[in-house]
């Protein structure tokens, strides 16, 4: 039995040497055969065993992680969280995602440690504050939370930025959307990891997916490193690898795989206390809890696997931290990292069957994610239980490549992963 | 940085280079009788291989496009060659 957290069962722990804890999630060995196979135990892996279990009562899953937990993208990445997108399609998925966040500590008995501090896009043209006014309506008319700042308004949110009348670009005013913030990464990963766990799911870490078994034109489970394991349903949720796997279940997808970094510095004095991006630079940054300073900014510009990211971009990345804030100049860099992640042309997230029956797909969220993982594990789950789409996932299935629909948000949003 | 050979003008800066596409791929004609499957295959969908790879590069800077051999995990460059007289 997984034992609930509290503050009480904290303050005993602290008087008997913490020596009563015990691990979150169990290390089974893989069954012969699940319900349903998860491939990958990054966020939406995970999210999506939970719901299976807690929304549709199917606990006889087994999540395959061919490393360890959230050790992918889900431990990489800059840990924002937003729904100001601009095609209603993309509100209804990245806010349903937000609401889900809102309540998840709770829900998960785990503190995701979700701080909603806002996020503010800042442009620096009038041509870019009419853009900036066009996505703020569509965000109000997709029922988000969405407010367009004049210049004083941004420099009221983040004081430290650039005022210079030189400024290479200037702060004209911006998009904010108050809900959104940061939350724990690795936690989102422990959250749903225990409580999949406790609902009797099992996590296999360490395993990686070889081969697909495919009978009848149908998969009906996957070679691993640690033997055949059977499922009627078998979801792919490798995030930057849904290429290889899809080779080796016989298909191609919409896909291209690039490294993304990211870099803290040391840390220091509270001094920004909200999300900044600069339209102009693609350099994004927050303050962490414990005051370094995040900052991100586009993929590479090359197509990659090497989970490392290369120098042009680091070089870009910085030099724009360094446009928006000049006092930033002085911090010490402490770590540069990267992920591999899955481009997709249209900037959405892929969501539904794959061409192989059996298989479904939950990949393409690119460079964003994280974001969504409580919105993609629900929606996965509800598409493996009824073994149709929900509103919200539809339009995210892969035939919209072929019929020409698609959610294109680097033109809608200029959000460009 | 990594440098990059270009056919046409040696060894450069990789920030002189944009990556066009996967090597390999032929258009599919005449227009009328391609589906759309067969259409979003050819502009959409990739091998996106893990090791090594076949690509299009153009070097901005000659405005030529060349066929690059790479490695997708390693960066190592093997092969260049002008895209020229098919091949790509
Ligand atoms: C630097 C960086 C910054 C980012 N910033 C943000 C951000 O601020 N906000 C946001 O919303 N998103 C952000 N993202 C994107 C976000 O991290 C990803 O979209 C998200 O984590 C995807 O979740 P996932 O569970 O699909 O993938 P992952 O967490 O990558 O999980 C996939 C798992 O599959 C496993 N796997 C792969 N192949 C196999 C196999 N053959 N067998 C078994 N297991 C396998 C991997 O080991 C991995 O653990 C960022 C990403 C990076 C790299
Ligand atoms: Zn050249």
């Amino acid at each position: 039995m997984t034992k609930r957290y509290s503050a009480f069962g904290l303050f005993r722990e602290g008087l008997r040497g913490h020596s009563g804890w015990q691990p979150a999630w169990r290390t089974p060995t893989p069954k012969a055969r699940y319900d349903v196979i998860i491939v990958g135990g990054g966020g939406q892996g995970l999210a999506t065993a939970y719901y299976l279990a807690k929304n549709h009562g199917i606990t006889n899953v087994a999540v395959i992680e061919k490393g360890w937990l959230g050790g992918g993208n889900t431990g990489r990445n800059t840990t924002t969280i937003r729904s100001n997108y601009f095609y209603p399609e993309s509100v209804a998925l990245y806010d349903f995602a937000l609401k889900l966040y809102e309540g998840l500590s709770r829900e998960l008995n785990y503190n995701i440690m979700l701080s909603q501090r806002g996020v503010v896009t800042v442009s620096h043209s009038d041509a870019e504050m009419e853009i900036a006014a066009r996505i703020v309506n569509a965000m109000q008319i997709n029922g988000t939370d969405a407010e367009l700042l004049s210049r004083e308004g941004v420099i009221e949110k983040a004081p430290l930025l650039n005022q210079s009348p030189e400024a290479r670009y200037p702060i004209f005013g911006g998009v904010w959307q108050g809900r959104a913030g940061v939350a724990r990464h690795d936690a989102v990963a422990w959250g749903y990891a225990r409580a999949a766990d406790a609902a009797g799911v099992d996590i296999i870490q360490n395993c990686e997916v070889a081969g697909f078994i495919v009978e009848n034109g149908r998969c009906v489970g996957v070679e691993t490193s640690q033997g055949a394991i059977r499922a009627d349903h078998t979801a792919l949720c490798v995030a930057g690898h849904s290429g290889v796997l899809a080779a080796k279940a016989g298909f191609q997808l919409p896909i291209r795989s690039y490294s993304l970094q990211a870099m803290v510095s040391e840390p220091v004095k509270p001094c920004l206390d909200t999300v900044v991006l600069y339209l102009g630079t693609g350099t994004y940054l927050f303050q962490s809890d414990k005051g370094e300073i995040v900052v991100g900014g586009g993929i590479d510009r090359v197509p990659s696997y090497a989970q490392r990211g290369n120098p042009p971009v680091q070089q870009a990345i910085l030099s724009g931290m360094l446009e928006m804030f000049p006092s930033f100049g002085q911090l010490k860099m402490l770590r540069q990292w990267a992920g591999v992640v899955d481009v997709v042309p249209d900037s959405s997230p892929i969501i539904g069957p794959s061409p192989l029956a059996g298989l479904l797909l939950n990949c393409g969220w690119g460079t964003g994610g994280f974001k969504s993982i409580p919105a993609g594990g629900w929606l996965t789950a509800h598409l493996i239980a009824k073994g149709e789409h929900h509103d919200i996932s539809r339009p995210f299935d892969l035939e919209r490549f072929a019929t020409g629909r698609l959610i294109d948000e680097a033109a809608g949003s200029g959000i460009a992963h | 940085m990594q440098i990059f050979p270009c056919p046409f003008c040696g060894p450069r800066d990789e920030t002189e280079f944009t990556f066009a596409t996967e090597a390999g791929k032929t258009r599919p004609e005449p227009a009328k009788d391609v589906s759309a499957e067969a259409w979003s295959d050819y502009l959409v969908t990739n091998v996106n291989p893990r090791g090594a790879t076949r690509e299009v590069w153009l070097h901005q800077t000659c405005g030529e496009f060349f066929v690059m051999e790479r490695d997708t995990v390693t960066h190592a460059v093997t092969g260049s060659n002008a895209a020229r007289g098919g091949g790509a």
